[in-house]
């Protein structure tokens, strides 16, 4: 299964483990963890359910392509990396 | 008596000690507190703007340690909206921004808060913060998306003040959108009259829907009476802010952010003027308060204590407040400065010169 982890930044602020998540797209994993840690989506998505302006996302070693509705395509080795910018401080 | 200072880099509490006014408490050390309020529940509120990871609130149970709760959260923006900015013509974002106000429902309703963000939203909570829902009797009005930004890209609504004898009206201001009351706890609105503008063409200076108060204030004991610190004057309304007479004279300058009402005296508030808006800094570079006694008649300037040259501190819409008694004020700048005066803002203390840059100041 992919893996979805946070920044340590993000810790800080809501308790958002790693973990293995079921999905075919970045967006489907994250409504899969959202749905065990329903807290952390408002730190990570906005309203719109867009990736917010100064969260980076990287799927394996390449940045997210589609921050609006994160269709980017994942296999069982992805690891989805979800990291602070380093605008917005 | 205890004084909340939110700051770019956290947010922290003061008390007056036998030594004077020190920091006793720091709370959410390197986040963006942008508005706190202590409920007529007991709680504290704070509204974190956390740079990169969206707007959150927190609560404080008296004794206890603060706890996320809900945040304000606008609903899908329709795939057929047609809201776009009237300068930019972008579309309207149909997400927080910014928490810019937090404040109490009436005493009658202790689990009541309400909220003003940017985005120009206006959002309820009846059960403690647990939820909010958006007024979208005022975000639906066609006249929102003549608001424009000012200050921020987008409007923002930034005072709300209950009448302390209707619950169900109550006033907020937005920059740049006018001021509007309700009287039907917000299932209606009705923009106010009488404010005027030097920034619009020929024609539009008395246009309500784009006037820019930046900061209105209310008397606590004579409800009818509310200041208004507006982008190019001082405002002022003796019938609950419906209608708004401008005071044409108040030294040194016109221009300024904030305005603070005495709780129980209507002739009397203080303001902190600048340089109009293409500088924004104090004039002459020395920091002064002015205090009007009698309506607004007359000022007085008071400037011992504050810095008297090369002062770049610019007090914004909430970094200037006054405590239950009058006596206390406290003042914090957007350089990182905080001033307190207990008398009537006639002298001040340098409570810190090295804060992070200081977004609201706070009694309770």
């Amino acid at each position: 299964m992919p893996t979805i982890s946070f920044t340590a930044n993000l810790r800080r602020h809501v308790d958002c483990p790693a973990a293995s998540v079921e999905g075919n797209t970045v967006a489907e994993c994250l409504a899969a963890y959202f749905e065990t840690h329903p807290q952390v989506r408002s730190y990570v998505l906005d309203e719109q359910a867009k990736i917010r302006r100064h969260v980076a996302v990287f799927v394996g070693s390449e940045q997210l392509t589609d921050p609006t509705t994160q269709s980017d395509l994942v296999d069982a080795s992805t690891k989805i990396t979800v990291m602070q910018a380093l605008s917005g401080g | 008596m205890t004084l909340l200072v939110g700051t770019r880099k956290g947010l922290f509490e003061l008390e007056r000690g036998r030594r004077g006014w020190e920091i006793e408490h720091t709370h959410f050390l390197g986040e963006p507190v942008n508005s706190a309020v202590v409920g007529h529940d007991g709680a504290t509120y704070a509204a974190l703007g956390t740079g990169h990871f969206g707007s959150h609130l927190w609560r404080r149970e008296p004794g206890s340690k603060w706890a996320e709760v809900g945040a304000p959260a606008f609903p899908d923006r329709p795939a057929d909206a047609t809201d776009v900015s009237p300068m930019t013509q972008d579309p309207w974002p149909w997400t927080v921004q910014l928490m810019w106000t937090l404040e109490n429902g009436p005493t009658t309703r202790p689990n009541e808060l309400w909220c003003g963000t940017v985005p120009g939203g206006l959002f309820r909570s009846h059960d403690r913060g647990a939820s909010w829902e958006l007024v979208r009797s005022l975000w639906d009005m066609p006249e929102r998306t003549q608001w424009f930004g000012g200050g921020y890209d987008w409007p923002g609504i930034h005072s709300i003040s209950v009448d302390p004898r209707s619950p169900d009206t109550m006033l907020i201001a937005i920059s740049c959108g006018g001021a509007w009351i309700t009287d039907d706890s917000g299932a209606t609105w009705a923009p106010t009259q009488g404010m005027r503008n030097e920034y619009m063409p020929p024609g539009e200076e008395f246009t309500p829907i784009v006037q820019d108060p930046h900061r209105v204030a209310r008397c606590a004991a004579v409800p009818d009476v509310i200041w208004n610190q507006h982008h190019n004057g001082v405002f002022r309304s003796i019938d609950g802010g419906r209608n708004w007479t401008e005071i044409t004279e108040r030294p040194p300058a016109v221009f300024g952010f904030a305005v603070a009402a005495h709780p129980t005296d209507p002739n009397t508030a203080w303001f902190v003027p600048a340089i109009k808006d293409e500088m924004r800094i104090p004039v002459n570079g020395k920091l002064v308060v002015s205090r009007t006694t009698d309506g607004g008649k007359s000022f007085d300037v008071f400037g011992d204590g504050l810095p008297s040259e090369h002062a770049y501190d610019l007090i914004y819409r909430h970094s200037l407040d006054v405590d239950a008694t009058g006596d206390a004020l406290a003042m914090g700048s957007t350089t990182g400065s905080l001033w307190i005066s207990e008398d009537a803002g006639e002298h001040w203390a340098t409570v810190s010169a090295n804060l992070p840059p200081i977004h609201f100041t706070r009694f309770y």
